[in-house]
């Protein structure tokens, strides 16, 4: 049971990863106000519960779940809450969202409710699953959607997957997490075992984190010595390290061999797939009664001084951090250019005041002097973009329709199925910056497929409103027509009358033989 | 959004590309090196004057037409495109050559097929390959006296007595031209077969060597070993080259097993003429090929098909450049009718 298989393409890039995996966690000190956006995760933003001058604890509820693929918020630490204002978040195009804003009382109190559960095995499976919804409990690999949402497959599941596999440069955080927290990461998985009963459960770690391997099957035999029998389902399970095998649906290929389908989601091949991060914090919530208040976020760049993992709480500043890692930044990122998540698939912090959000794995600090700025040479054709393609595209093509803006072949050539990875732009002779073009596209397909839809509508109604115009003239038609058949039945009634009650003259009679001929 | 323009763009990836266009061009150099000594060695020094005459004129002629469409010159000059353009051209032409036939070459590849459609990445057809059909049939009697092994010759030239022939069109003393040259094995094969001379009789000439020509055999052979190096460095993908081959060689292979009073065995094909050039150095030129895995299999499959038909049935005795030439035409074709499945692809895709 030990074959892997293998995706298409895929890079092998330098991992950068002794930068900050050396260190274990730190805890940073409180910053004086935390940033919570009431958007961290896929799905409708909560509402928020608390007003201005409100005091709050840590744990504490600050922002409701408002639909099913939602999450809450709640506080990361005890204070004041002194703003309920838009804020710049951390978000590409750098829009301000709604945040709370919490001055912190530096006790870090928590909130009376927060206790370990006394028997959480004993939970039934609604409750688990609920719990989890409660503590926002939402995917830490970075596409935060709601946990919870995740857990109630509508088919039979054969692997559950826990995915360590942690593909990008620089990012160490969940290697850290799994030597740090294998037992916890263990039982957090079973609890997922028992939402959705798998027949296996897999974690998957890169090759390039030894260490993580080893202390995850260590823990599984603690466990197993201790008598909790259900482990023995669970296999570490060591990947070929090449971006990007952390992606879902390339890790699953290398697992089982499945292939999930296009636009699809994993359970339809029979998996569920959550991260050790995510899995920890499912622990938490359900054995330590925690909401997910806090995450392992990578801090590192050349520069850094203190380069390592951190135990933020959700909403600090990143220049907070920066300013505790040493990432020797005291322009506000004026000299650093600021990455959240990894150098492939992350984006540009538009200033260092954003937070951390749920989503943060790793800021990435890259020196500006370090960035070259690169000139695009025309595409030769040489198809190394689509030998890398995970997702079996072809970039080139893909690039020439982008640039031409022609949607029905970028339909043809699948551009909804890309995933972004940067696969193809790193590979690239000419150095285009392909996955620019692409997102472009998306962003302008979205908008000709909205305008054709408005058009669309459009004509509807336009054919709607004159059948309607027609309809009512033809109303009007026959009620006039109506009106005038009146009109000649009661002349011609009268001029009978007229006739027949005197000794009508001729004259008469051709006066009313007229009016029918007007 | 144009090309060629300056990006400083600010989204991901923010890991730099590890490679580059010159980088490409350089290596297809690199891998043509060992077959080009071996040419010089076996078939004297014609072919290292014209390789220069042709890539110094290319580079001139690059730099001209760069200038005149206001492009970067510094960027482009150097991308080593136009010395591999040179280069497959050269080795097209016959080597002794009078100068300004591989400088013609080189501007009706670069001015022509090159630049007047758009530049790098935009020429529909493969320059090196349209320059030379260009030369065949404007100068036919030039480009078919080809120069012999020197081992079937007589008196070889030195180095500076090629060039004064290549420059000024002087041979020394009494020396005549024809003593210089000699047919080709497919050109011999050809103008034999017309005299009536069964193939089996012919292909026991001494031109046509071990495997199928005498001298150009381990030239090719040099240039197998420079196009595997290529394939294990993945600058190209196998499927052009191994269609091309499998192609040119199973359909050789079968008419020679049909009728070998006829046709020529397979060897002679495939190493007796530029099918081993063409395979990896010349219907791999990315801009012109097809891009897609089936696609690249169909236009090598399609390459082979016409050389054999063109050299067995047409007026020429090679038909690479002409096949290469009109199976570029079917690219786009090609491309849009061969997109490979996306990972996890419905069957049904009216499921979706």
């Amino acid at each position: 049971m030990n074959k892997l298989w293998r995706f298409n393409g895929g890079v092998k890039l330098s991992g950068f990863k002794s930068l900050s995996n050396a260190a274990g966690v730190k805890r940073p000190p409180l910053p004086k106000r935390l940033y919570l956006p009431l958007q961290q995760h896929i799905g409708a933003p909560a509402e928020a519960l608390v007003e201005v001058g409100d005091k709050v604890y840590k744990g504490q509820l600050i922002a409701a779940s408002s639909s099913f693929i939602s999450a809450p918020v709640h506080a990361s630490s005890s204070g004041t809450v002194v703003e309920l204002k838009k804020h710049i978040i951390a978000h590409p195009s750098g829009i301000a969202e709604d945040c709370i804003v919490i001055e912190t009382d530096g006790k870090d109190e928590w909130h009376s409710s927060i206790s370990a559960l006394s028997n959480p095995d004993a939970l039934d499976l609604d409750e688990l699953r609920s719990r989890i919804s409660e503590a926002g409990v939402v995917g830490l690999g970075g596409a935060v959607f709601p946990s919870g949402a995740k857990l109630k497959p509508t088919r039979s599941i054969d692997t559950l997957v826990i995915n360590g596999a942690e593909c990008e440069p620089y990012i160490t955080c969940d290697d850290r997490l799994m030597r740090t927290r294998p037992r916890e990461i263990i039982r957090g998985l079973l609890l997922l075992r028992r939402l959705v009963n798998p027949t296996e459960c897999i974690i998957a770690v890169e090759d390039n984190k030894p260490e993580a391997v080893q202390h995850l099957r260590r823990a599984i035999d603690e466990l197993k010595s201790e008598g909790i029998g259900s482990v023995s389902t669970v296999r570490v399970v060591a990947v070929p390290t090449l971006f990007p095998a952390g992606g879902e649906k390339q890790l699953i290929k290398v697992l089982t061999g499945k292939a999930v389908p296009q636009r699809g989601l994993p359970y339809e091949v029979g998996v569920v797939c959550l991260n050790v991060g995510t899995t920890a914090a499912v622990y938490d919530a359900i054995y330590e009664g925690k909401p997910l208040i806090s995450r392992l976020v990578t801090i590192t760049g050349p520069n850094v001084k203190h380069a390592a993992n951190y135990e933020v709480p959700i909403g600090t500043p990143v220049q907070h951090m920066l300013d505790i890692a040493g990432a020797d930044d005291t322009g506000g990122g004026e000299q650093n250019r600021l990455i959240m998540g990894g150098p492939m698939m992350g984006h540009v912090l538009p200033n260092a005041q954003v937070p951390v959000v749920k989503a943060t794995n790793c800021i990435l600090v890259e020196p500006k002097a370090d960035v070259v700025p690169t000139t695009a040479m025309p595409c030769i054709r040489c198809g190394s973009c689509a030998d890398v393609c995970p997702m079996h595209l072809l970039p080139q093509q893909l690039y020439w329709h982008a640039r031409g803006k022609a949607f029905d072949k970028l339909d043809h050539h699948n551009l909804a199925d890309c995933i972004e990875c940067g696969c193809c732009a790193v590979a690239c002779p000419s150095k285009i910056p392909l996955v620019h073009y692409f997102r472009f596209a998306k962003t302008e397909k979205k908008e000709f497929d909205a305008k054709a839809i408005f058009a669309d509508q459009s004509r509807v109604r336009m054919q709607i409103r004159e059948a309607r115009i027609a309809q009512r003239e033809r109303e009007l038609e026959e009620r006039k027509a109506k009106r005038k058949a009146d009109r000649l039945k009661k002349k011609k009634a009268k001029a009978a009358a007229a006739a027949a009650s005197a000794n009508a003259s001729v004259d008469d009679q051709d006066q009313a033989s007229n009016g029918v001929s007007v | 959004m144009s090309d060629n323009a300056s990006t400083s763009q600010a989204t991901s990836p923010f890991v730099p590309s590890s490679t580059s266009v010159g980088a490409v061009m350089r290596k297809v150099i690199y891998a043509l090196i060992p077959g080009v000594v071996l040419y010089m060695i076996l078939f004297g020094w014609g072919i290292v004057i014209n390789i220069i005459l042709a890539s110094v004129s290319a580079l001139l002629f690059e730099a001209i037409m760069l200038m005149v469409r206001g492009r970067p010159l510094r960027m482009f000059l150097f991308d080593g495109s136009a010395v591999v353009t040179a280069i497959l051209l050269t080795l097209a032409l016959p080597p002794m050559l009078s100068w300004w036939i591989p400088v013609l070459g080189s501007f009706f590849a670069i001015v022509v097929a090159k630049h007047l459609y758009g530049g790098l990445g935009y020429n529909p057809f493969n320059p090196a390959m349209m320059a030379y059909a260009i030369l065949l049939v404007s100068f036919p009697l030039q480009l078919s006296l080809w120069a012999g092994p020197l081992d079937l010759i007589a008196q070889p030239l030195t180095f500076v007595e090629t060039l004064n022939y290549s420059l000024f069109h002087q041979l020394p003393g009494a020396m005549a031209f024809d003593s210089l040259t000699a047919a080709t094995p497919l050109d011999y094969l050809r103008t034999q077969v017309g005299l009536g001379q069964t193939v089996e009789a012919i292909t026991r000439a001494p031109i046509f060597g071990l495997l199928g020509g005498q001298g150009m055999e381990w030239v090719n052979s040099a240039f197998l070993l420079g196009g595997l190096w290529l394939l294990y460095m993945r600058i190209i993908s196998w499927h052009i080259p191994v269609a091309v081959l499998a192609s040119i060689g199973s359909i050789s292979g079968l008419a020679y097993f049909l009728d070998p009073a006829v046709f020529a065995n397979p060897s002679v094909h495939l190493w007796g003429g530029a099918s081993i050039l063409c395979a990896f150095f010349i219907a791999t030129d990315p801009i012109t090929a097809s891009t897609t895995p089936l696609g690249r299999i169909i236009y090598g499959l399609g390459i082979g098909g016409l050389t054999f038909a063109i050299r067995t049935w047409g007026g020429y005795p090679d038909g690479v450049a002409f096949a290469v030439l009109l199976m570029g035409l079917v690219v786009p074709l090609l491309d849009h009718y061969t997109v490979p499945k996306v990972f996890g692809a419905r069957t049904d895709r009216g499921n979706q």
